[in-house]
């Protein structure tokens, strides 16, 4: 890697900045303490388009929106708004000025209800303050027919699937004439179909003239998706392209300026003995609705088993039941033999079984931890990091360090807090931590979410190796790519049960997207994403 | 090691460029150097902000808010008698100020601790007597011991309550303080009432008191500050030593910030509460002892003047800070210290300090409303700086 990364020519025909852009930020500079986020960026995006902002993990994408949505006060550089410089000083200028964001990490209040939600902050209300409901829930429902945005406007939030919840997001914006739509990263949540439906609405708010911002790292969306192409390096704008100049490889090389290999090769499947066997195991969930249903599978030395399935069909439920986070109903759990089904989190990790958990801001991190607490979080009561109760702090900063140069954690030091990472070098970390711990068993969650096509390559590589050498891996995943080119076996869950299994490399996409919506059941009814609701 | 910062970030070469950048993590650095220095600021502007406001009020009243405070200072330090005084009036609420504080660091509002620190006064009067006749490097830590274990225990189920069936803390150690309270005033009015009239416990044998620091180091003028001010200070630096390097204080950090991620990362979030909720209470039971042991040498229905809540306070404004809660008790020990002189020079109502004890609660409970002001002022200044 070279310190200046350079303007990258990607043989592109000239399209220049749009004519009018409705948004355009100019020399936006953002430091840090020890990072240069952002550095004297300038993009623009018009009415009409969707302009997709590419780059690697802490390359700075979701520091130049939040400026433009008044969360972040850039160090220099302007904002223009219909080509004006205007002031965002917070984001309800933003939102007069008509700019909406969806951020990576939701920002819903769960209790409350969609409309609720939607209208909070710009409540129509009837004499004497009152929330007008009626008005209210008429305007989400009139707006959600308009743009195709089916939502339920009585549902409570917490009750939604992640999709529902984004359109809530969505429909929260464009209730607040939003012109402009930030996303950032809003497919990393989203189950293939709901991706699908995700862009179709983003084209039914372009053909209406808004102008929209998409961060994602899946380049294959990136190509089918955006009008123009902004890759980001460091904190700076390194190219400009659009999809029918460039490919997924290329984009790639442009983000992390080395080529990429997007999928990596796997040597033959050489299972040893059984590592962790589950048993007839049954699972309810926060509802005591049944959510895991009889499930019985096995995880041997030597190999990855994928779960495919979509969100919400049990198996957060089957994983928090092995870590010993949730307690089965039925069933039995053995590592190596010996019976763990009722054995706390702490025994179970230190039996050897590590976990990514699919929500690192809830489950994965301490947030107000910096990165030392964050890597010693689950071993601070073994030696070396800590003996008679008393921890080791040397050693624990010795071994963040090794672990955050190892899996190439962007970050001026490790005593940042988890806070303030970028979302994917969070992911990093989390990583960093479950495989740094050398696990006989490996139990991941989406563990490339949010994650750049170069850190995907490595972490596909480092659980490739860990199979290789004869560890066992559980990968749960959204992502049937990501499922079908790591797996030795695929197992398929539908409403708690495992549905069908395959063996890796003798199915494709399709086969599985079947099984995946309960088609492969003769009777039974495709529920999709509604999942155990029923 | 602060050497890698730059390279972290992007590879660092002897170029032009790379220098400059350099410099400019630096000064990004310095800047939120400054943002810290502004956050470590908030009290000390909330407590300016405390006296502003006491002295308007003292203004409308018709009185010179200047005389006031110099009154009010000279009263707290204006001598080794008056630092005594004010040395006397923190020593419980650096101990209340502790357990306020832990418990919030673990996630609990232990709003209960004028109970636990009411039987830790009671511990601290039975056993002071009952082991009379023992030598004082005996008795003492004795005594001590079974007043956190009173505490502790005042604290024990209440803590238990929430780690089994969810019971808020505030709803239940602030029931069990009542209960203690009067639990404690039926004992000193009835089966341990002194000989007389009056409901108290017998007095403490020389030998279970703590003793005057002037009596130990008799170089010292006389004053009433006694040995508890040191265990005061010995404990907080405890406390800093267990939530910074102890499984205990980690697995208790952890909790507090992110229950759901402590327990991922195999912390029993119910036997962290119970722990802590526990060490809270030993802190508050020890204000009791110190109290006891120190001051009044028995135990009366009025002997602590609510310094479990205001150990609220002293908490909120050390920010948590162990080491923040003796520099917070010393100043809420001033203000008391120095009202009566304040009242007698200055003709200024001691209610003034309830004002301003007031106001700096109510501003640091508020941090939000300091740092926004702040931010306001310096973005002015900024912006007149980019005008020149
Ligand atoms: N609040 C903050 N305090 C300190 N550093 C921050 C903060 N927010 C972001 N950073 C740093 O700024 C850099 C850019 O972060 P940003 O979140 O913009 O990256 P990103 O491009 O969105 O990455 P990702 O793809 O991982 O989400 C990172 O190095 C990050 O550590
Ligand atoms: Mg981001």
């Amino acid at each position: 890697m070279t310190a200046d990364p350079g303007p990258v020519v990607c043989d592109l025909p000239e399209t220049g900045p749009s004519p009018d852009p409705v948004l355009e930020l100019r020399h936006i500079t953002k430091r840090f303490p020890g990072v240069l986020a952002n550095d004297d960026v300038s993009i623009a995006v018009a009415p009409g388009e969707v302009l997709a902002l590419l780059g690697e993990n802490g390359a700075g994408k979701s520091t130049l929106m939040n400026v433009a949505y008044g969360l972040l006060a850039p160090d220099a550089g302007e904002v223009l708004v219909d080509g004006r410089v205007v002031s965002v000083r917070a984001p309800r200028d933003a939102i007069a000025l008509g700019i909406g964001m969806v951020h990576q990490h939701f920002m819903l209040v769960e209790p409350l209800t969609v409309t609720e939600n939607i209208v909070l902050g710009g409540e129509p209300t009837s004499a004497f303050g009152v929330i007008d409901r009626d008005v209210a829930r008429r305007r989400v429902v009139e707006l959600s027919d308009r743009y195709g945005l089916k939502v339920e406007p009585d549902a409570r939030v917490r009750d939604l699937s992640v999709g529902r919840q984004q359109r809530v997001e969505i429909l929260k914006a464009l209730y607040r004439d939003a012109r402009i739509l930030i996303l950032d990263e809003p497919t990393a949540v989203l189950t293939p179909q709901e991706v699908n439906e995700l862009f179709d609405i983003v084209r039914e708010l372009v053909s209406e003239g808004l102008a929209v911002v998409i961060i994602t790292h899946k380049l294959e969306e990136v190509m089918a998706f955006s009008d123009r192409i902004v890759v980001m390096r460091a904190g700076r704008v390194v190219g400009e392209t659009v999809p029918s100049a460039c490919d997924e490889q290329s984009l790639a090389r442009m983000m992390v300026g080395r080529d990429v290999v997007l999928r990596v090769e796997k040597s033959p499947h050489q299972p040893g003995s059984p590592l962790l066997e589950v048993m007839n195991l049954s699972v309810l969930d926060d509802r005591k609705l049944p959510a895991v249903r009889d499930v019985s599978l096995v995880v041997r030395a030597g190999e990855v088993v994928g779960i495919a399935g979509v969100d919400g069909n049990g198996q957060r439920e089957l994983v928090e039941a092995i870590m010993g986070l949730r307690r089965p109903t039925q069933g039995t759990i053995t590592l190596k033999g010996r019976d763990i089904t009722h054995d706390n989190p702490r025994r179970t990790i230190a039996a050897g079984v590590s976990h990514v958990p699919e929500d690192r801001h809830r489950r994965g991190l301490v947030l107000d931890f910096d990165l030392v607490e964050n890597v010693a979080l689950g071993d601070h009561r073994r030696p070396p990091f800590s003996r008679y109760g008393i921890l080791d702090r040397a050693k624990l900063e010795q071994e963040a360090r090794r672990r955050i140069a190892e899996y190439d954690v962007r970050t001026p030091d490790e005593h940042v807090a988890a806070a303030n990472l970028s979302g994917g070098n969070q992911q990093k970390l989390v990583l960093a931590r479950e495989l740094g711990r050398d696990p006989d068993v490996l139990i991941a969650a989406q563990p490339t979410r949010g994650l750049d096509v170069g850190a995907i390559e490595f972490v596909h590589r480092r659980i490739l190796a860990e199979r290789d050498c004869g560890k066992g891996v559980l990968l749960v995943s959204m992502e049937l790519e990501e499922v079908m080119s790591l797996s030795d076996r695929i197992l398929v869950m539908y409403e708690g049960r495992v549905v069908a299994e395959f063996e890796g490399g003798a199915v494709t996409e399709e086969e599985l997207g079947v099984f995946m919506t309960g088609g492969g059941r003769p009777g039974a009814e495709a529920l999709g994403s509604e999942g155990t609701d029923a | 090691m602060r050497a890698r910062m730059p390279d972290a970030v992007r590879d660092s070469s002897a170029d032009p460029d790379a220098r400059r950048e350099a410099a400019e993590h630096r000064f990004a650095a310095e800047q939120e150097r400054v943002r810290r220095a502004i956050s470590v600021a908030t009290p000390f502007i909330s407590v300016a902000i405390a006296v502003l406001v006491g002295s308007l009020v003292i203004l409308a009243a018709g009185k010179d808010p200047v005389a006031a405070f110099s009154a009010m200072f000279r009263g707290s330090f204006g001598g080794v008698r008056q630092i005594g005084e004010t040395l006397l009036r923190a020593t419980p609420l650096v101990f209340t100020g502790l357990a306020v504080a832990y418990g919030f660091r673990s996630g609990l509002f232990n709003i209960g601790a004028e109970g636990q620190l009411f039987m830790g006064g009671m511990a601290a009067a039975w056993v002071g007597v009952m082991v009379a006749g023992l030598p004082w490097a005996v008795s003492v830590p004795v005594i001590l011991v079974a007043a956190g274990l009173a505490g502790a225990a005042w604290a024990f189920l209440p803590a238990l309550m929430k780690a089994r069936i969810g019971a808020h803390e505030v709803i239940t150690t602030m029931m069990f303080s009542y209960i203690g309270r009067y639990l404690v005033s039926w004992i000193i009015a009835g089966p341990f009432k002194d000989k007389g009239a009056i409901p108290q416990t017998p007095m403490l044998p020389g030998t279970s008191q703590l003793p005057r620091l002037s009596d130990v180091f008799t170089f010292i003028e006389p004053n009433r500050a006694h040995l508890g001010i040191v265990l005061g200070v010995i404990a907080a630096f405890v406390v800093w030593w267990i939530l910074k390097y102890t499984v205990l204080g980690f697995e208790a950090r952890a909790v507090g910030f992110n229950p759901t991620a402590a327990q991922t990362g195999g912390i029993s979030v119910a036997a962290t509460t119970v722990k802590s909720l526990c060490i809270s209470g030993t802190l508050a039971g020890l204000a009791g002892a110190v109290e006891v042991m120190g001051v009044h040498h028995r135990l009366f229905d009025q002997f602590s003047s609510g310094f479990g809540f205001t150990g609220i306070a002293v908490a909120l404004l050390a920010k948590n800070n162990p080491i923040g809660v003796i520099a917070a008790a010393v100043l809420f020990g001033a203000l008391s210290a120095g009202a009566g002189t304040m009242q007698l020079d200055a003709d200024v109502s001691q209610k003034v300090i309830s004002i301003i004890q007031g106001v700096i609660i109510f501003l640091v409970g508020a941090e939000m409303i300091v740092t926004w002001a702040v931010g306001r002022l310096r973005d002015r200044k900024g912006g007149d700086d980019a005008a020149q």
